[in-house]
């Protein structure tokens, strides 16, 4: 890890240090927040006692499927929009605005539909990241150098083969993109859904704890929620590093 | 693209949401989901009345609060974290994996601090809004041309002239895609904590109109919220691609 | 334009080719290209000059069957060529063609993997085409960490695996300085004399077209026609030592004599000619 590596390291010691400074010394009212060691052997002890693994699973569950099903989806739209310009141009204006539009004011409307179960928090986590691929697609699509699908044709390949054996990983790095997008997004349709209205899952016993006044419990959740969605988003974010590496792509 | 078919273009997506909301409405029935015109009728009834005003109000307000904080933050934020190099470096990972949590996570933290006031959904509004402010307004400062800069120096600009004349019309198309996205997330953010412990909003009014089963409130309610953001969304739209084209 | 000498095949040839596109709604069509007639000799080193826009790369292009002609018809061994790149056919782009998730190697294999060849045969092609265009030391190597120079050659090793008869070549050293484009020069007429392949070059560098090739044809300026077709008579075994030569600037200035008022025509100086 470079000098910067370790100086984030410390920044960011240093705000929990402070946290567990304040909140021992009952600067911060225990309350509210607790002190962040109190916080991880809450977890500790939770994960042991296997009381909420049900709920974890089921989560961690919904958010996998939310991605396969988004990733999956959102590929053959996003490749098959791409070879219909037209329809392309007609659906254009839905791409730009559709993430400005707070997606969660359908959850009720979804609720009332399909009842209180987990297929409108699959939905919600599925729409979330659903478009998020698709234009992840496009993106990736349009930026195949034009150059590479000529080869394609002077080694005589069919179309078939030229979509498998070169625009596919010609258009990869994007659609990579797309995959880390559609598993934050997902993440965040998933858990947000839960947490303002659901039969079971993470954030229905995080909301619960909250209601319960039950800090400990609720500041565990907060911290493996915290602690997964970061791990998660750091692998993602080297295994894209090392592609990119190889390809001679600058990542920020 | 001509004006015509744009126009046209719209005219078949709305044309193609207005159908499939019929449709499913025909598969689930009208308490599940009430029909396009039931619900435009409950909307021209709705809208008039008080209630309605005094919720629209409060989201506005919450709104309008949460929106300034972002701006505000998340501008010098970004602006501090672009001119110096070391902060940027250190906290553009940081800002990055805040903005890929799922902050409805921190949310109980806001509601344990704020109570069910106004502050806790201006705050938790700001705190989503914040973000894409910091991070498009620092990559704008960074991605600035060396070039321009040399250019002022070779022009001999004071300061304040580089920083009005060259820094300024630079940066400002990608800090106003920045607030775009922030304008969005703020509501976002806004709109999530009123429908989970509010007394009053529009978020509130949706959920508590599912838990009520009064289809044709919701979905009115719905309705409203989603047309406010497409219709601002496209506003902020067009000054962005305006700014764009320029550079 | 010459008969074929006794002795010489036609390998392909170009009778009446034209290339018109539609027109931007409301314009008229643009004309890109002909009517062009050309005919290649087998085993020549044929170069083809002319100003920026005179529709070089398109002529390229329909010769190797991936565009089509408006008019005109084009064979390759006698036979037709329409709307597929018949096979025996090597074609070199001006881009940066190679894939960057590949190995050099692998880039190289990529043509005969498909081919149904087997996998000996495959290691033994690819390794002696990298070794002959000095790429063995890179074999494992991606092509981001090459420099542009390196890249082209790993394009042209994954064209010379598939042992083509006819080796297109669109402005291959485009990106590269003049010091690297003379040595590519010597590469090419190596690659030339080893695969006795028919090759055509195309080039916007005079001098490049008169060191290398046996016949250089000068096309105007759009829509691309070809003014004249200059014989250079350079010995079989030649490199590029031969700019050296009286013959070498009379050719180079016979060239620009056409290409001049061409080229001034196509920056848009119409009228401008003998000042």
């Amino acid at each position: 890890m470079n000098a910067i590596g370790w100086i984030r390291l410390a920044v960011i010691g240093a705000a929990v240090g402070a946290l567990e400074l304040a909140s021992r010394s009952g600067l911060i009212d225990h309350r509210v927040v607790i002190a962040p060691s109190e916080m991880a052997d809450a977890l500790v002890r939770l994960l042991i006692s296997g009381q909420a693994n049900g709920q974890i699973a089921l989560t961690f569950g919904i958010v996998i499927a939310a991605v396969l099903i988004s990733v999956v989806v959102g590929f053959a739209l996003g490749a098959a929009i791409h070879a219909l310009p037209r329809v392309r141009q007609t659906l254009e204006p839905l791409f730009a605005t559709y993430y400005a539009v707070p997606i969660f004011i359908f959850y009720p409307v979804m609720i009332a539909i399909f009842g209180l179960s987990v297929i409108p928090i699959l939905l919600m986590g599925v729409l979330t990241a659903l478009v998020a691929m698709i234009i992840a697609t496009l993106n990736g699509l349009d930026r195949i150098p034009r150059v590479l699908m000529k080869v394609a044709r002077v080694h005589r390949m069919g179309r078939l083969q030229t979509a498998l054996r070169v625009s596919l990983p010609a258009a990869a790095p994007h659609l990579f993109t797309g995959i880390k997008l559609a598993v934050s997004y997902a993440f965040i349709g998933v858990i947000a859904s839960e947490f303002l209205l659901a039969p079971a899952g993470l954030g229905r016993i995080i909301s619960d704890a909250y209601s319960d006044f039950d800090n400990r419990r609720m500041y565990a959740l907060m911290l493996l929620l915290i602690v997964v969605a970061t791990l998660v988003n750091m692998a993602l974010h080297a295994l894209d590093q090392r592609w990119a590496q190889r390809r001679g792509i600058v990542r920020p | 693209m001509t004006a015509t078919q744009r126009a046209t273009d719209a005219l078949i997506i709305l044309a193609l949401m207005l159908l499939a909301w019929q449709a499913l409405h025909q598969a689930v029935g009208a308490t599940a989901l009430p029909a396009p015109l039931p619900t435009l009728s409950y909307l021209a009834k709705f809208l008039p009345t008080a209630r309605f005003a005094a919720n629209a109000w409060a989201t506005l307000v919450s709104f309008f609060y949460a929106l300034i904080l972002s701006y505000a933050l998340g501008l010098a934020i970004g602006i501090w974290m672009g001119i110096h190099r070391l902060s940027g470096a250190v906290g553009e990972p940081i800002l990055i994996s805040l903005y890929t949590l799922p902050k409805v996570t921190l949310y109980p933290v806001v509601l344990l601090i704020f109570g069910l006031s106004v502050s806790g959904r201006v705050t938790f509004g700001a705190m989503h809004g914040v973000l894409p402010v910091a991070l498009l307004t620092m990559n704008a400062i960074r991605n600035i041309p060396p070039v321009y800069l040399k250019s002022a120096r070779a022009l001999r600009l004071s300061r304040w002239q580089t920083v009005f004349t060259v820094l300024l019309p630079a940066t400002l198309p990608e800090v106003v895609s920045g607030l775009r996205i922030g304008f969005s997330l703020t509501l976002l953010g806004v709109l999530l904590a009123e429908m989970f412990a509010a007394k009053q909003g529009l978020g509130f009014l949706i959920i508590n109109a599912m838990q009520l089963l009064q289809g044709e409130e919701m979905i009115t309610v719905t309705l409203v919220l989603f047309v406010f953001a497409a219709l601002a969304n496209m506003l902020l739209l067009a000054i962005d691609h305006r700014l764009h084209r320029r550079v | 334009m010459a008969a074929a000498p006794a002795g010489r095949q036609i390998h392909a040839a170009l009778a009446g080719v034209t290339r018109t596109y539609p027109g931007a709604p409301g314009n008229k069509p643009v004309h890109a290209l002909g009517p062009v007639d050309l005919e290649l000799w087998r085993g020549e080193f044929f170069a083809v000059v002319g100003p920026s826009g005179c529709g070089k790369s398109t002529l390229l292009e329909i010769l190797a069957g991936i565009q089509q002609a408006t008019a005109g018809t084009v064979t390759f061994e006698a036979r037709p060529v329409a709307g597929e790149v018949p096979q025996g056919l090597g074609v070199v782009f001006q881009e940066d063609a190679s894939f960057a998730w590949l190995t050099v190697w692998d880039n190289a294999a990529f043509g005969l993997r498909r081919s149904g060849t087997p996998e000996a045969e495959i290691r033994r092609r690819v390794d002696d085409s990298l070794a002959f265009m000095g790429l063995t030391d890179f074999a494992r190597a991606y092509p981001a960490q090459l420099s542009g120079g390196m890249r082209q050659r790993v394009c042209i090793a994954r064209t010379l695996v598939l042992k083509p008869r006819l080796i297109l070549l669109d402005e291959p050293f485009g990106a590269l300085d003049a010091q690297t484009r003379l040595l590519m020069g010597d590469e090419l007429l190596r690659l030339w004399r080893r695969t006795g392949a028919t090759v055509l070059l195309i080039t916007h560098a005079l001098d490049e077209a008169a060191m290398l090739s046996d016949r250089i044809g000068v096309m105007s300026a759009r829509p691309g026609r070809f003014l004249d077709i200059v014989e250079t008579g350079w010995p079989h075994e030649r490199n590029s030592t031969i700019v050296g030569e009286a013959r070498f600037g009379e050719i180079t200035g016979r060239l620009w004599n056409h290409l001049r008022g061409e080229s001034l025509k196509s920056l848009g100086y119409a009228g401008m000619t003998a000042e």
